[in-house]
């Protein structure tokens, strides 16, 4: 019962930040300078004052920011985002194509610098003086000091030109008839390049955050009781200490989805994966503020539900704020 | 009659290398725990108390810690020799130790059951159904009420005194020769204080249990133990049957220890409780001098207590003490 007061308690919450963020970007993007009817005279090389308030009165920019805002929010509690300016098609349907691809390379990324991030840590805490804690220490900081798209880039050159393991861009092999297994190997390893750059950076944020934990950890005094039950050192490690090191990492994780969600829009730039992240970095060009504003709030939603998640597994993992 | 022991501690010494260099932390030490009894380790702060714990343990982090001499015999065995393996196999089973702090000395995030269990089932061969079995046997004998509530509760949801006496069902759940007690009350209040004692004392009377109680406090000391062992600065410095120890101290910092004991009597005069104390602090492990390491807190030093480490006497049956002036005192 607690806990699904708690659950409820906390969806109400999550609600109430989608609408706050909802209004927030709508405002937001109006505040940037230049407009949808802007960009395309722009394109159309200039025209005439009565072809301007036309298209603004066709696109309902004309109206009050106000009066914008109000039908916006009433549209999008319907489930209509609007139509793309610069697309012609709706929104929805337009984010609905592209989100999977974005899903599937952010919560790869995520699971792989999760994970990858707390071995290294667990590695590095046990001898903190080795040479391995030092290799790991130097390659973390390299990853996280490396720009995201000159990771990609470097990815590219060596293991799709150089070595030519991996396919270079996109989500699928051009005019790839095969089904099933097939077609899952085949995204896969378009998958390989792409997740591993988004990875890198926080791969070497985790491992850190796991060794400094860890090391925190393996020197208390229930790891000491926990020797002196005769357990192996392992036991020890992999149960006792570990369960309590990744609380921390697992907190950081949750905070940082939202950058990874940022970092997808270069990493899809980079690699021509057909995510949201391609599709916003051309809605924020073209200045079509319909799409901007779907692709906002589904990156929102997200974020949100990525928290929800992280929150539960808390919970899950820790029974003190149970 | 002279018995056997059950675990020898031979010119034990412990080094830690530190940024100031090898620091020696235990230096020669020698004890003995007969079956049965319950030996008393009493001393200040860092005079090298749970260090020996530990290294009967062999708990000693390796490094910064080395074990350069000695042996430690268990039924004749020196653990030293063992591999960590063969170690693994002793601790929790002929060897139990409870620690000072039962706040942070449970796991936070399993429950009392897995974590009681945990160490019946490294040890025994028994299913997990037999192993809650001896798990709820084990906190009914420590005084646990409602133990089939409390094996799936975790560490904070119970108090101090709760927690310690898990600690102890964890310790003595595989029925171990020795249990090493380090400062098992320190953090507790004094009537829980006098439950975790008297619960000891059964216990060690039901399954004859030996016990090494590591304390700073004399009267706990007097209360508990059948002998002890006074130490400071990393040496034994006297050692013998409380009563002889109590009644007869002969070295002047045990003298000392005594007389910290507060007696509950207000003085007339000022209506409050005249406290006693040693002048002075322990000194560091790193700046000894070359004689007695407590000639610069004790009043009756001589120039030879500062210039050669006084060897130890017998001075009673079961009674030895190291003092240069151990004659005269008395």
């Amino acid at each position: 019962m607690k806990t699904f007061l708690v659950g409820l308690n906390r969806t109400i919450y999550s609600l109430v930040l989608l609408l706050a963020v909802i209004v927030l970007n709508f405002i937001l993007v109006h505040i940037a300078p230049g407009d949808a009817v802007t960009a395309m005279i722009g394109d159309m090389g200039g025209a005439t004052p009565e072809l301007v308030a036309k298209l603004r009165a066709d696109y309902g920019l004309d109206q009050s920011l106000f009066t914008q805002l109000h039908t916006h929010i009433w549209k999008m509690m319907r489930g209509d985002f609007g139509l793309s300016f610069t697309h012609r098609v709706p929104v929805r349907d337009l984010i609905l194509d592209h989100l999977p691809a974005t899903i599937l390379l952010v919560t790869t990324a995520f699971f792989l610098a999760l994970i990858t991030g707390t071995i290294l840590g667990i590695i590095a805490a046990q001898k903190p003086k080795s040479l391995v804690s030092h290799v790991v220490t130097v390659l973390s900081l390299s990853g996280f000091a490396a720009p995201i798209f000159w990771t990609g880039l470097m990815l590219l050159i060596v293991f799709a030109y150089l070595l030519p393991l991996f396919p270079a861009s996109g989500m699928k092999t051009p005019g790839f008839q095969g089904t099933g297994l097939e077609a899952i190997v085949d995204v896969l390893k378009h998958l390989v390049l792409p997740a591993i750059t988004l990875a890198s950076v926080y791969i070497a944020v985790y491992s850190r955050l796991a060794r400094a934990s860890m090391l925190d950890v393996l020197g208390s005094d229930y790891i000491r009781t926990a020797r002196s039950k005769g357990l192996s050192r392992r036991v020890v490690v992999y149960k006792h200490a570990l369960k309590n090191g990744i609380l921390p990492v697992v907190t950081m994780a949750g905070l940082q989805f939202s950058q990874l969600i940022a970092g997808a829009v270069v990493v899809e730039t980079v690699f021509s994966w057909p995510g949201i992240g391609q599709l916003a970095f051309n809605a924020i060009l073209r200045r079509d503020h319909p799409l901007l504003l779907g692709i906002l709030f589904f990156s929102t939603l997200m974020v949100v539900v990525a928290n929800l998640i992280t929150d539960s597994s808390y919970r899950i993992l820790d029974p003190r704020i149970r | 009659m002279k018995q056997e022991s059950l675990l020898q501690v031979k010119g034990l010494s412990v080094d830690f290398s530190t940024k100031a260099g090898n620091v020696r932390v235990l230096n020669q030490l020698d004890l003995h725990l007969l079956p049965g009894e319950a030996l008393g380790i009493v001393g200040e702060s860092g005079c090298g108390k749970s260090m020996t714990a530990l290294s009967i343990m062999r708990l000693v982090p390796v490094p910064p810690g080395n074990i350069a001499t000695g042996q430690i015999l268990l039924n004749g065995t020196d653990v030293l020799q063992l591999t960590e393996s063969e170690m693994e196999d002793i601790r929790g089973n002929e060897i139990s130790m409870i620690f000072q702090e039962p706040m942070t000395s449970l796991n936070p995030v399993f429950t009392i059951g897995t974590q009681v269990s945990e160490n019946i089932r490294r040890h025994q061969s028994k299913n997990s159904a037999q192993a809650k079995e001896k798990t709820l046997q084990m906190l009914e004998a420590v005084g646990i009420p409602a133990p089939k509530q409390r094996i799936n509760q975790y560490p904070h949801e119970l108090s101090g005194g709760m927690r310690q006496r898990i600690m102890i069902a964890m310790a003595l759940s595989c029925q171990p020769s020795v249990l090493i007690a380090d400062e098992p009350t320190t953090a507790l209040d004094v009537t829980i204080q006098a439950q975790i004692f008297e619960l000891l004392r059964q216990i060690q009377a039901e399954m004859g249990t030996s016990v090494i109680l590591i304390t700073h406090d004399m009267s706990v000391i007097a209360e508990f133990a059948d002998r002890v062992a006074v130490m400071y600065a990393g040496r034994k410095i006297e050692e013998g049957l409380v009563r002889d120890i109590i009644d007869n101290p002969r070295h002047p910092y045990t003298q000392g220890l005594i007389n910290c004991v507060p007696v509950l009597k207000t003085d007339p005069g000022t209506e409050r409780v005249e406290l006693n104390e040693i002048p002075g602090v322990v000194p560091s492990m790193a700046q000894l001098g070359t004689g007695c390491s407590f000639a610069p807190r004790c009043h009756k030093a001589i120039d030879r207590c500062y210039e050669e480490v006084p060897p130890e006497v017998t001075v009673g049956e079961n009674h030895c003490a190291s003092c240069w002036r151990v004659g005269e005192i008395a």
